[in-house]
């Protein structure tokens, strides 16, 4: 069932002024209840104006943005009950971190949704624990923690307030790759407990590969797709004539294809990619005459 | 080729909280970068390679050993001003190291207090802003550039000073694909064409991978030294320290340990897509 839908949603910067820009333009898309999506694009393809509109922060030029099939601005007033519903983390958002505790930094969104002291110690303790962060650090001032664990820190708050739609921009963004790799597997944990739907922004093709069930691509206002992880690297030639980058393990499959050998599948994996050389292995030595 | 950084048993603690121990964050460092050598280092967070970066230019002394650029020892203050013309920094956030509002006075700042006279500062500032490829923007608001636009203006400020080696923070962390290119080609121009030894910081291993050598740091220690080549062929060391190797030689290593013939040094998609071609041609035919 689609939780977020977008029908032929554009947004026009600066209207009526010489600077004026069409960032999003008549795009329709659906997303699932509990899906995985990943969202690439280089910068100025659209994506941040297109997830501004996922809890209002934006309001379209024209088009319409449906949560759970109902238009988000049918009434103004209920706005703020959106962003509850649709949780946007924005990039290094460590930055925006002011409590004295990790507990109380966690807490701020639920208690601004009015729920109970027991609800919301409940909610912060368990998005605490899906995120990786012990116990014992909970009245520890924030700022006393590393970069990895503060940007945690404020994931866990918006996480806490539970919304049906959470959405993520390069929520590894200069990372080391094992804080890179710790972050995701965080944020899986969430989804496994909640299955409440994710959408990540990432340049990273490759944190992207692993762990979206399906990709959108925008580039130019527009969808350049939205598909299967699969099928979205069958694309990959395409996909890195736009800018963005494929994973290193992509472009080996492609220049291979380029000189005639196909494996019958798309590598965006080390792990895929393996067990496709393998496979190939296997067959020819199963079928060759001994 | 002569060393121009000489980092002779560097050891750095930062000073203690109210309390505390001092933790030592570097712990005995040497280390030679010959004159225009492009070095990578690669360290997980908290490794100590920002700290390393920060004694190259001054920006810290060392608590015990001894730090020379060109000669000139970092600890020597009377010589500040000459060793931070040799040797610029180019940081993380480009944000925060723009100072004016038009692109070429800020790349005219640090011209200015060093006391250029005009002439030859118009035709630095000129050639850094051509050498960058950012000319054409020599009148606009840097407010109005992109990430790796912004970085590349702050290396022309470097460029400008005429130094004799450029350090970069991870210059590239907060930029998208499209910048990173960018700034990594502009850097290796500079390295290419105008002989600076080049010492770059960075989370991206395929960054690494196109350097003349990778140094890696470990709980303030060098743990690796060597071609590309050298280090990243040494896939489980480089996993156990939290880092990556490029996806190329992961592959091959992996098929390796699967007990498929390739060969260990792979780093790049190219040799990794000959190797595999060859592992079927060469069989296929017998």
């Amino acid at each position: 069932m689609a939780i977020l839908e977008t029908q032929e949603l554009t947004y026009t910067y600066s209207r009526g002024t010489p600077f004026e820009k069409t960032a999003v333009d008549h795009v329709s898309l659906s997303i699932n209840e509990g899906e995985i999506i990943g969202v690439m694009g280089h910068t100025g393809s659209g994506k941040s104006t297109l997830i501004q509109h996922f809890n209002g922060l934006l309001q379209p030029t024209s088009g319409k943005v449906l949560l759970d099939g109902r238009d988000i601005w049918e009434n103004k007033r209920k706005i703020r009950d959106v962003r509850f519903q649709v949780g946007l983390v924005f990039q290094y958002p460590e930055y925006q971190i002011f409590e004295e505790t990790v507990f109380r930094d966690i807490a701020f969104g639920p208690k601004n949704m009015g729920l109970d002291e027991a609800e919301i110690k409940r909610r912060v303790l368990e998005t605490a624990n899906d995120i990786g962060l012990p116990e014992e650090l909970m009245e520890h001032s924030p700022f006393e923690l590393s970069g990895g664990q503060k940007r945690r820190v404020a994931i866990a708050g918006v996480m806490a307030m539970e919304p049906k739609v959470l959405i993520l921009d390069e929520p590894t963004a200069g990372l080391d790759p094992a804080g890179r790799d710790l972050i995701l597997e965080h944020i899986r944990a969430y989804h496994r407990r909640t299955k409440n739907t994710i959408l990540i922004v990432s340049h990273s093709m490759e944190d992207i590969a692993a762990f979206a069930d399906r990709i959108l691509v925008m580039n130019r206002g527009s969808v350049f797709c939205f598909d299967r992880t699969d099928k979205v690297f069958s694309r990959a030639e395409e996909i890195a004539g736009i800018g963005l980058d494929v994973p290193q393990v992509t472009k080996v499959f492609m220049e291979l294809k380029r000189r005639g050998m196909d494996f019958g599948g798309e590598a965006y994996t080390v792990d895929c990619a393996k067990e496709l050389i393998l496979r190939r292995i296997r067959e020819r030595n199963g079928s060759a005459p001994c | 080729m002569k060393n121009i950084i000489e980092i002779e048993k560097l050891h750095f603690s930062y000073p203690a909280e109210e309390g505390k121990e001092a933790a030592e964050v570097l712990k005995g460092i040497s280390l030679s970068i010959r004159e225009g050598e492009f070095v990578a280092v690669l360290g997980h967070n908290g490794s100590g390679k920002s700290t390393l970066a920060k004694h190259i230019n001054a920006i810290l002394l060392p608590t015990e050993g001894r730090v020379t650029v060109d000669g000139i020892d970092t600890a020597d203050e009377d010589r500040l001003f000459d060793l931070r013309q040799r040797a610029g920094m180019v940081f993380q956030n480009p944000d925060n190291q723009i100072v004016s509002s038009v692109v070429e006075e800020d790349v005219a700042f640090a011209l200015e207090n060093l006391g250029v006279p005009y002439e030859e500062m118009r035709r630095r500032v000129d050639d850094a802003l051509k050498a960058v490829g950012m000319y054409e923007y020599r009148l606009h608001s840097p407010s109005q550039l992109s990430g790796g636009q912004k970085q590349r203006i702050a290396i022309a400020g470097i460029i400008a000073m005429q130094p004799k080696c450029i350090i970069l923070d991870e210059p590239t962390a907060m930029l998208d694909p499209q910048g990173r290119r960018e700034v990594l080609a502009t850097v290796q121009r500079m390295n290419r064409e105008q002989g600076i030894t080049v010492v770059l910081i960075t989370h991206y291993m395929d960054e690494a991978a196109q350097c003349d050598r990778v140094v890696v740091i470990d709980k303030g220690s060098v743990l690796m030294d060597g071609t590309p080549r050298e280090v990243f062929s040494q896939v489980e060391r480089i996993k156990a320290i939290g880092l990556d190797v490029p996806q190329a030689t992961e592959l091959a290593h992996e098929l390796r340990k699967a007990g498929i013939e390739l060969p260990e040094d792979i780093l790049t998609a190219e040799e990794c897509a000959d190797a595999i071609e060859a592992l079927f041609t060469k069989k296929g035919s017998n």
